[in-house]
C-alpha cells in the first residue's frame, strides 16, 4: 500500500503542483491517475520514487516512510516508465532493457531470459530488436521498450507515466490487455498515469481524478460512472461516455427488481445470477428451450423474469429516461 | 629556393629536430595539464550550474588576452623558462575543453538522465554511464580545438626562452634567412593539421554507436 499523507509540492518558482494530497493506493491493484494537463499527475507519481521531494507531508510504502529507505535502493525496487521515454541512446535495446537487473546484480543469463520474455509480451521480436539502438526504433516501439525496462527488474511497484500515449489504437489496446492480464497474474501494484478516460475505465481497479493539484475523486470505474463526485468529474468522464458505459443491455439484472415476478409461468427454466447483465439474460432467453429465467441473488431465489417483463423494462426505460430502475 | 631550403634543413637538422621535440613536448604537457584541469572542472560546473557562468567567464577573459601579451605579463611574475610557457599554453587550452565538457554534459537530454535516476543509478553511474559517453564527442571536439590552438601558440614560447619551433623561425627572421623561417613554420603547420585530422577521426570514433543515425 502506498499512502500519501498530506503531501504538498511547491516548486521553487512558486508553482503549487500538489495541494495537501492524502490518498491510498492499494497493493496489488492497478490505479490510474487521470486529469487535465498540468494538474500534477507526473509530480504525484515522481514523489513515489523520490524523483520529487515533498515540500510538506510524507509518503509511506507499507506504512514505512520512503525517507527511511535509501533512495537508490528505493528506485531499483520500483519500476518506472517515464513520460518522455528516456531510453539511453548509446546503449542497445538489450542493454537498455537489462539496466535495472544489471544494477541489481542479476546474472546475465537471468537478465537475458527475463528481457526476452518481456519483449515477446510487448510484441517485439527479441532477435530483431535487442541488438538495435533506440533511435532505430519507432516512437511506439521505444515506448514499449520503456515498459520492458520498467518491468525487467521484477519490481513490486510499477509507475507508468502515459506509457501507451505514442501507440496506435491497435497496439495500444493489445498492450492494455496485456498489462491487465499481467497485472492479474502477478499482482503488482501499478500506478498508471493517463489522459485517456477510456483507457482508465478499461484497465484500472481504481481511478484517481485530479484537478489543479488536488484530488477530486477516488473510486472504481463503476463508482466514477455511477456516482461522479462533482460536476468536474462528470464533465471529465463525459456524459456521453457515462451513457455509453451504462447502456441498458449492460445493466445488471438486480436493477430490474420491480419487473421480477414470482409466478412460474413456464417449465422451460434456466438459472441466472442477479449480478449478470441484461444482455446475458436476453441471450439466454433466446435459446429454444428457455422461456423463463430464475434469478438467484447469492444463494437465494428472488424471482423470475421472462421476455415480456424485459420488454416492459425497456419501455419503462424509454419513458423514464436514463434512470428507469 | 627549394635547394636552398633543403640545404638549410640538412645543415640545421640538429636545431630543427631539437626544436620540434621541444615544441611537441610543450604542447603535450600543456594539453595534458589543461585536460586534467578543465575536464573535471567542466563536469563540476555542469553539476553546480550556478558556478558555470563565472568560471567560464574568467577562462574566457584569459582567452581574449592576445597571446604575446600574455607571455609578456607572465615574464615579470615567473621569469623566463619553459614553466612560463607552459602556464600560458595551459591557460589557452582550458577554455575550449572546459566549455565543451560543460556544454556536452548539460545538453544530454534531461529525460535520459531522469530515466537513469528513476531506475536507481547513483550519481557517479549517471556520470560515467550516461553523461560522459554522451558528452564525449563534444569533449573530443574541445580537445581538438585546444590542441590546434596550443600547437600554434607554442611557437611563441621562444620569447620566454622555452624553445620550440618558434626558435627556428625567430633565428631565421633575425638572420634574414627565409629558408630557416620556413623550416620552422612548415612543421608547425603540419603538426597542427595532422593533429586536427587525427583528433577529428578520434572524435568520430568517440561518438557512441547508437547516436550516429542522429
Ligand atoms: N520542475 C518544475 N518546476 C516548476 N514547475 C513545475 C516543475 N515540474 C512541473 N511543474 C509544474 O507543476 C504542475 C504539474 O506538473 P505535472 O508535470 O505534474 O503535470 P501533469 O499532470 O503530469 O501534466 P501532463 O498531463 O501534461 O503530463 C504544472 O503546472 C507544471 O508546470
Ligand atoms: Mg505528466
Amino acid at each position: 500500500m502506498i499512502r500519501f499523507d498530506q503531501v504538498t509540492k511547491k516548486f521553487p518558482d512558486g508553482t503549487e503542483a500538489l495541494k495537501n494530497v492524502s490518498l491510498t493506493i492499494p497493493t496489488g491493484e492497478l490505479t490510474a491517475i487521470i486529469g487535465p494537463s498540468g494538474c500534477g499527475k507526473t509530480t504525484l507519481m515522481k514523489m513515489i520514487n523520490r524523483l520529487e521531494i515533498p515540500t510538506n507531508g510524507d509518503i509511506l510504502i507499507d506504512e514505512k516512510s520512503i525517507k527511511e529507505t535509501d533512495q537508490v535502493e528505493l528506485r531499483r525496487s520500483i519500476g518506472y516508465v517515464i513520460q518522455r521515454i528516456g531510453l539511453l541512446p548509446h546503449m542497445t535495446i538489450e542493454k537498455n532493457a537489462g539496466l535495472v537487473p544489471k544494477l541489481k546484480g542479476w546474472s546475465d543469463e537471468k537478465t537475458q531470459l527475463r528481457v526476452r520474455e518481456l519483449m515477446t509480451t510487448v510484441g517485439l521480436e527479441p532477435d530483431i530488436y535487442l541488438p538495435r539502438y533506440p533511435l532505430e526504433l519507432s516512437g511506439g516501439q521505444q515506448q514499449r521498450i520503456g515498459v520492458v525496462r520498467a518491468l525487467a527488474g521484477d519490481p513490486n511497484i510499477v509507475l507508468m507515466d502515459e506509457p501507451f500515449s505514442a501507440l496506435d489504437p491497435i497496439s495500444r489496446e493489445q498492450l492494455q490487455k496485456e498489462l491487465r492480464s499481467l497485472q492479474q497474474r502477478i499482482q503488482k501494484t501499478i500506478v498508471f498515469v493517463t489522459h485517456d478516460m477510456d483507457e482508465a475505465l478499461k484497465i484500472a481497479d481504481n481511478i484517481i481524478v485530479m484537478r489543479e493539484g488536488e484530488v477530486e475523486q477516488i473510486g472504481s470505474p463503476d463508482d466514477l460512472i455511477h456516482e461522479p463526485a462533482n460536476d468536474f468529474v462528470r464533465d471529465f468522464i463525459g456524459q456521453e461516455r457515462i451513457n455509453r458505459q451504462r447502456t441498458f443491455a449492460q445493466r445488471k439484472i438486480h436493477e430490474l427488481t420491480s419487473f421480477f415476478s414470482q409466478a412460474r409461468t413456464s417449465e422451460q427454466i434456466a438459472e441466472i445470477s442477479s449480478t449478470d447483465s441484461i444482455e446475458t439474460a436476453i441471450s439466454m432467453l433466446e435459446k429454444p428451450n428457455v422461456n423463463l429465467l430464475a434469478i438467484r441473488h447469492k444463494d437465494e431465489f428472488v424471482g423470475y423474469i421472462d421476455q415480456t417483463s424485459l420488454l416492459r423494462a425497456v419501455i419503462a426505460k424509454e419513458e423514464g429516461g436514463n434512470h428507469a430502475d | 629556393m627549394l635547394t636552398n631550403f633543403i640545404e638549410t634543413i640538412q645543415s640545421r637538422s640538429d636545431l630543427i629536430q631539437q626544436a620540434f621535440v621541444e615544441h611537441i613536448y610543450l604542447s603535450f604537457i600543456a594539453l595534458a595539464i589543461g585536460i586534467a584541469i578543465a575536464l573535471p572542472l567542466g563536469i563540476l560546473i555542469a553539476r553546480y550550474r550556478k558556478y558555470a557562468e563565472p568560471v567560464i567567464g574568467v577562462t574566457a577573459i584569459f582567452q581574449t588576452i592576445p597571446s604575446l601579451a600574455l607571455f609578456g605579463f607572465l615574464v615579470p611574475l615567473m621569469g623566463i623558462g619553459s614553466n612560463t610557457a607552459l602556464i600560458a599554453l595551459i591557460i589557452y587550452a582550458l577554455l575550449p575543453i572546459l566549455r565543451n565538457t560543460y556544454t556536452g554534459i548539460i545538453s544530454v537530454d534531461s529525460s535520459i538522465t531522469e530515466a537513469g535516476r528513476g531506475m536507481g543509478m547513483t550519481r557517479s553511474q549517471i556520470l560515467t554511464q550516461i553523461e560522459f559517453p554522451l558528452a564525449l564527442p563534444f569533449i573530443m571536439a574541445g580537445i581538438r580545438t585546444a590542441t590546434v590552438l596550443t600547437v600554434g601558440i607554442a611557437t611563441l614560447a621562444t620569447f620566454v626562452g622555452a624553445g620550440g619551433l618558434g626558435d627556428v623561425i625567430y633565428r631565421g627572421l633575425q638572420s634574414y634567412n627565409n629558408s630557416l623561417v620556413l623550416a620552422g613554420a612548415l612543421p608547425v603547420a603540419l603538426l597542427a593539421i595532422s593533429f586536427d585530422l587525427l583528433l577529428k577521426w578520434v572524435e568520430k570514433k568517440a561518438t557512441p554507436k547508437g547516436m550516429k543515425t542522429n
